[in-house]
């Protein structure tokens, strides 16, 4: 069974009298443990589609179906907490909280579950530590390199021990080697940690690192094996 | 659901530092309102309590029939007579009542300071009132004795001092207290020298009365109606006071309303405007941690606690700015009886906290509107940062 899995989706914006479609058509479906790199050109829907997938963004038409849960079946509320036991979200700005030190961005997700915060602080130390910045847990964003920021980001994706990380464009602001680095660790993610990785990117050598690409062009679908 | 509120509530009070300009608009817009409203509201307070300090149950006031105060009122010895032998009555003093004009400490203009001679009834009728300076007046003699409040509005009526009133010398022999109310903004002298100095012989404006008790008020009152010989109104000692301040206090009440409301639109926009940038600047954090799952309903509340909290930090500023600025300070207008009375603002517990409440009141309004719409705005669109 499929951890992703979209039906007939489209999604459409209204632009003043004007309506744009995005996304039309789109049957897909994402095996769990897969890396996917969703590829295509600026406005080709890549990043929508991924928030379809995330739950962040809701279809105009079909369904998307994500580790069993038909997302379009829960409130805004209920999505929302389905968000944060499912899905770990790694953003290409890194979105990390200024105030906020290494360790207590990991944690951020945490605060909306049950444990202690002992265990917490362990969890998002364990973390930390697989992303390689366990000697950075007290240092805020501002005083880590990017990739290091995006190392917590993706700490921070992982904490919650989501089976599904959605990934936009993790490398668009990191130059090569950094971005090499990021995306060996979520091959590592991927192949140790078996987690799905679905990650848009316009870059072909980071969409090397994926076990399957799919491009989109004008809101369609076009397959491509890696 | 709570802990999420105190945990993003947290996050935004964290990054406070990094938008303390801003943030002190609210907490000075309200500080101002809070202030001006409380202060305004302490002169209205200080004047009514002035002036309702000054009557007891047990006390009444007798004056001519249709007379609204003192200065209009005017009776005769046979009318003091009857009166005075009512069983009900156990204390009587005629009392005459004018002004002269006085120069005032602060600015050297003429004002009406008010001047009352009185029997010696007048200290047991009225047991408040204490020499707290000087002696008592000597009947027989052109001696006053000031109170304190006039003391510190008027010049030459300190203890001590000569004072030209009406055409006549008068010394000052004492200062008075008359736990703190409008008696406080006069100077007393011996009736019969009051008379025959300011050429009253026999005349007084106005009689007070000991009760037997409160209740006899209504029977006496219907006896005087009833009787032909007299063309009075008793009129209790509390009711008559608060007649006398209620249009000042209204007006006042009107008024610090008024400009408070004026000012209270400005804060509201001043806050409205600080809350809408502080979402602003932070619209995709807020995002962020809605995709990570916070929900709306704890982004709505802790932009609105934040409003809330730098807005109490205003009322408080502005409510202790108006007790420590204004409480206890000593002002006078004109009274009732076309005297001035002097007073002081009195910042009471209850106003602090209904400077407070306004403060709460704005903030809600400033922030509410911003929370909805960072809560509102779509994901997708709050983390492209638009």
């Amino acid at each position: 069974m499929p951890i992703v899995s979209l039906k007939e989706v489209a999604k459409s914006y209204r632009k003043g009298r004007e309506t744009i479609d995005v996304l039309e058509g789109i049957d897909l479906d994402i095996e769990e443990g897969d890396f996917l790199a969703l590829m295509g050109p600026s406005g080709s829907g890549k990043t929508t589609l991924l928030n379809l997938i995330g739950g962040l963004d809701s279809p105009t038409m079909g369904s998307v179906v994500v580790g069993g849960q038909t997302l379009g079946e829960l409130s805004g509320k209920a999505l929302a907490r389905w968000r944060s036991r499912n899905i770990g979200f790694v953003f290409q700005f890194y979105n990390l909280l200024p105030v906020l030190n290494a360790q207590r961005n990991v944690e951020l997700p945490l605060l909306l579950t049950n444990l202690s915060g002992a265990q917490r602080r362990k969890n998002a130390e364990t973390a930390l530590t697989i992303v390689g910045l366990g000697d950075r847990a007290s240092h805020k964003p501002g005083e880590l390199s990017g990739g290091q920021q995006q190392r917590v980001a993706i700490a921070r994706a992982i904490v919650a021990d989501p089976a599904l990380l959605v990934c936009d464009e993790p490398t668009g602001d990191l130059d090569r080697e950094t971005a090499e680095e990021i995306l060996d660790l979520l091959s590592i993610l991927n192949r140790e940690h078996g987690k799905t990785v679905v990650m848009v990117t316009h870059d072909p050598k980071a969409a090397d690192h994926a076990s399957h690409i799919l491009h989109l062009d004008k809101g369609q679908l076009v397959r491509q094996a890696a | 659901m709570i802990g999420q509120i105190f945990q993003i509530t947290l996050l935004s009070l964290r990054n406070l530092p990094s938008r303390l300009g801003s943030s002190s608009v609210i907490v000075v817009g309200i500080g101002g309102v809070v202030g001006v409203l409380v202060a305004i509201l302490a002169m209205a307070k200080g004047f009514e309590a002035s002036m309702s300090r000054a009557g007891q149950p047990d006390r009444a006031i007798v004056m001519r029939g249709g007379s609204m105060s003192e200065l209009s009122s005017g009776m005769g010895p046979s009318e003091m007579a009857v009166v005075g032998s009512w069983s009900e009555v156990t204390a009587a003093s005629g009392e005459l009542y004018l002004v002269a004009d006085v120069p005032k400490r602060s600015n050297q203009s003429l004002a009406n300071l008010a001047i009352r001679g009185v029997e010696q009834a007048a200290f047991k009728i009225r047991p408040e009132i204490s020499i707290v300076e000087g002696r008592p007046f000597a009947t027989g003699r052109t001696e006053m004795i000031a109170g304190r409040g006039a003391v510190a509005e008027f010049e030459g009526v300190e203890t001590g001092s000569t004072i030209e009133l009406r055409n006549s010398t008068w010394t000052i022999v004492g200062m008075f207290e008359a736990d703190g109310s409008v008696y406080e903004s006069e100077v007393w002298a011996d009736l019969a020298t009051a008379q025959s100095v300011f050429r009253r012989e026999g005349g007084v404006s106005s009689m007070r009365v000991r009760l037997a008790s409160p209740d006899v008020a209504s029977v006496l009152s219907q006896r005087m109606e009833d009787d032909p010989r007299l063309d009075l109104t008793l009129t209790g000692e509390d009711e008559y006071f608060r007649n006398q301040s209620q249009q000042l206090t209204t007006l006042i009440q009107t008024f610090g309303y008024g400009v408070a409301a004026i000012m209270a639109v400005g804060a509201i926009f001043a806050a409205l405007n600080t809350m809408y940038s502080a979402v602003s600047t932070r619209t995709v954090e807020i995002a962020t941690l809605r995709a990570l799952g916070f929900g709306g309903i704890p982004v709505v509340a802790s932009v609105v606690l934040e409003a809330l909290l730098l807005a109490i930090l205003g009322g408080v500023i502005g409510a202790a700015v108006a007790y420590f600025g204004f409480n206890g300070w000593t002002v006078s207008t004109l009274g009732g009886s076309f005297s001035q009375v002097a007073f002081d603002f009195a910042v009471t517990p209850e106003l602090l906290v209904f400077g407070i409440v306004w403060a709460v009141g704005l903030g809600l309004i400033g922030g509410l509107f911003p929370a909805v719409r960072a809560a509102r705005l779509p994901i997708t669109t709050a983390l492209r940062g638009e």
